[in-house]
């Protein structure tokens, strides 16, 4: 759900209507978009797939995984975007055993487990650690879209729930980087019960007077979206990231009518009241510090 | 007849438990419907059908029938009044309480106003506003589950659907009184898990619940979207299925031939059900209720870790149980 072919709008929209190109709405099928990857194709072609200038991965790296040309943010593999807000060497994984049981048997998930546990070199679709951002203590937790749609079964749920607890128990502010298709469906009724658990969680980190800072990252849609998401005491957002409950193409199966350009973007979200501030990927740490540095737990709280 | 001693046995047993001891209530309750529950082999498949059943009673159907003096509470008090999700008070054997429910329509004209109990962020809102005003007032809640999910259309997410929800979950995991959550008919996803975090959760025996339509199912997973029958079999979705799996505290009988042919004498298996949790969710102190509800939100879902760290980590945070 909400994984979208990225290269299909390009043509319909200048560089001089907007500084943000929008992801394709969503139209067009996800089976084979999926499989390639917008780096895969600045492999091939050299160009951004959006505003066609010349770039390869090099640059492209060097500049955040950001193109100079249209300030398109790519998905950041889990790495880069630990070391794109933690202070170098900073980030001390914990609980990285937990991982997905399968608990209805549904028929082919393991191996579709199995295949992204190898191709992740991870065990589930978060990570969650401590970490110093410019020098300050806080929880960091960081989803993958590549693993599985950055979808939620009873793992993620558990780990994102850990994450909120570790800060509640030490005394940290979590801070957490959203990126997911949603519940993850194989795992049942469970995989919709981490919404109850993870936004639970929340309320028991936000009782001892501890922020949670979320940043949304494209995608990030469904029950995510429908629970800690949406739980952020400050919700920031990359530009462009599609951040909605349900996806275009259930909308628009709904409506029976094409959804407008924009619709359920970050700055969609940002002008219907949804999200605090967009904030663009090289700003995104001192932003954070700022937010950590502003966020003084209350002395006295329950 | 042993075989009927021993059933009432069983239901003696199943009301002592449920006193102090919720996690044999639930065992019980396995034990039971392996038993005796589900002879007549109806599969998944038709459960939908029974939960989708036009004529299936609606939540008001069960309201008017267990609460005396139900009064209707319109609006989220930011500009309006969403009919798919109704709220109000009334009196349950002397105790006034709060009902929040999904509503479905009675008929064609009634579902269009109704949405096919499809709500909107307003109806969470709505249900929030409710839940607090009876927080305020130490009114314990009752919630009816009886959605295909939350209305997936643009003003749906214009108005913020997802943070409807979502504080909603937070919300309610927090609120000083009992939470009674039974799911009626259909139980569709985030929509329906919006007003559905409480103390115990029930489900009408041909109720369904899950994270996703068959259908949608099917066409997502199975990639096919005409094995929307085999999709309802594998995301076990049944009352049965959610009893076994541990995810809900029990299953209410409904009347012979299912509850469209006897609404009756499901709204007093409804009734029979309150009448025995009620008081004894009453009875306990809120920090009590609070920290059950706690541990029961922390402990959804079976996962693998390596040293199970999680039963340290919430008796650290919580002491024991």
């Amino acid at each position: 759900m909400g994984i979208i072919n990225k290269f299909k709008t390009a043509t319909t929209r200048t560089q001089k209507e907007s500084r943000v190109p929008w992801r394709s709405s969503g139209v067009k099928k996800t089976r084979t978009g999926q499989k390639k990857s917008e780096l895969a194709y600045i492999d091939e072609k050299h160009a951004c797939p959006l505003c066609h200038r010349h770039i390869d991965n090099k640059i492209l790296k060097e500049n955040m995984y950001v193109c100079p040309g249209c300030n398109h943010h790519f998905q950041l593999a889990l790495k880069e975007r630990i070391s794109s807000v933690a202070d170098p060497g900073t980030f001390k994984e914990f609980d990285a055993s937990i991982r997905s049981v399968d608990p209805i048997e549904f028929p082919g998930y393991r191996e579709k487990l199995e295949k992204a546990q190898q191709k992740s070199g991870q065990n589930e679709a978060v990570s969650i650690g401590t970490c110093l951002i410019e020098g300050r203590p806080a929880a960091l937790g960081v989803m993958s879209f590549a693993f599985m749609g950055g979808s939620m079964g009873v793992a993620v749920g558990e780990k994102v729930t850990r994450l909120l607890l570790k800060g509640a128990e030490q005394k940290l502010p979590v801070v957490l980087f959203a990126a997911s298709g949603g519940a993850r469906m194989q795992e049942g009724i469970f995989s919709l019960m981490q919404m109850a658990k993870t936004s639970h969680a929340i309320a028991l980190l936000q009782e001892q007077g501890l922020p949670f800072f979320v940043v949304l990252t494209h995608p990030t849609t469904g029950g995510v979206t429908a629970s800690f998401a949406m739980l952020g005491n400050v919700i920031l957002a990359e530009p462009g990231a599609l951040i909605g409950f349900a996806g275009p193409r259930v909308i628009e199966s709904t409506i029976k009518q094409k959804l407008p350009e924009g619709f359920q973007r970050s700055e969609f979200q940002q002008e219907k009241g949804f999200v605090d501030t967009i904030v663009d990927r090289k700003q995104l740490k001192s932003t954070l510090s700022f937010l950590i540095d502003a966020h003084i737990p209350r002395r006295e709280v329950r | 007849m042993p075989e009927f001693s021993f059933q009432k046995k069983l239901k003696e047993l199943k009301k002592m438990a449920s006193e102090e001891h919720m996690h044999i209530y639930e065992d019980l309750s396995k034990i039971e419907h392996k038993l005796y529950g589900g002879e007549s082999g109806t599969t998944a498949w038709e459960k939908v059908a029974l939960a989708r059943h036009p004529e299936r009673p609606t939540a008001l159907d069960y309201i008017e029938r267990v609460f005396d003096n139900f009064l209707e509470m319109h609006g989220d008090r930011q500009g309006g009044d969403d009919a798919a999700l109704i709220g109000g008070i009334g009196f349950f054997e002397g105790i006034p309480v709060t009902v929040l429910a999904q509503q479905k329509g009675r008929n064609l004209k009634d579902n269009l106003k109704r949405n096919y109990g499809m709500a909107q962020p307003g109806g969470y809102r709505k249900a929030l506003r409710l839940a607090h005003e009876a927080e305020a007032f130490g009114r314990p809640i009752i919630t009816f589950i009886d959605t295909p999910g939350a209305y997936p259309g643009i003003t749906s997410e214009e108005r913020g659907i997802g943070e409807a929800i979502a504080r909603n979950l937070k919300e309610f995991s927090r609120l000083q009184v009992p939470i009674i959550v039974i799911v009626i008919g259909e139980g569709g996803s985030g929509g329906a898990l919006g007003i559905g975090v409480g103390d115990r959760v029930f489900m009408l025996e041909n109720s369904v619940y899950s994270v996703i339509s068959p259908e949608g199912c099917a066409s997502i997973l199975l990639r096919d979207s005409s094995k929307a029958k085999l999709a309802a079999e594998l995301m076990r979705m049944t009352s049965r299925d959610l009893l076994e799996l541990g995810v809900i505290h029990g299953i209410i009988s409904e009347g012979e031939g299912g509850a469209h042919k006897d609404a009756e004498n499901t709204a007093r298996h409804i009734q029979e059900v309150l009448a025995q949790q009620l008081p004894i969710l009453i009875n306990k102190k809120a920090s009590q209720l609070l920290k059950e509800r706690s541990y029961r939100l922390l402990s959804l879902g079976p996962y693998y870790e390596d040293q199970q760290e999680r039963g340290s980590l919430i008796s650290r945070l919580f002491g024991k149980r």
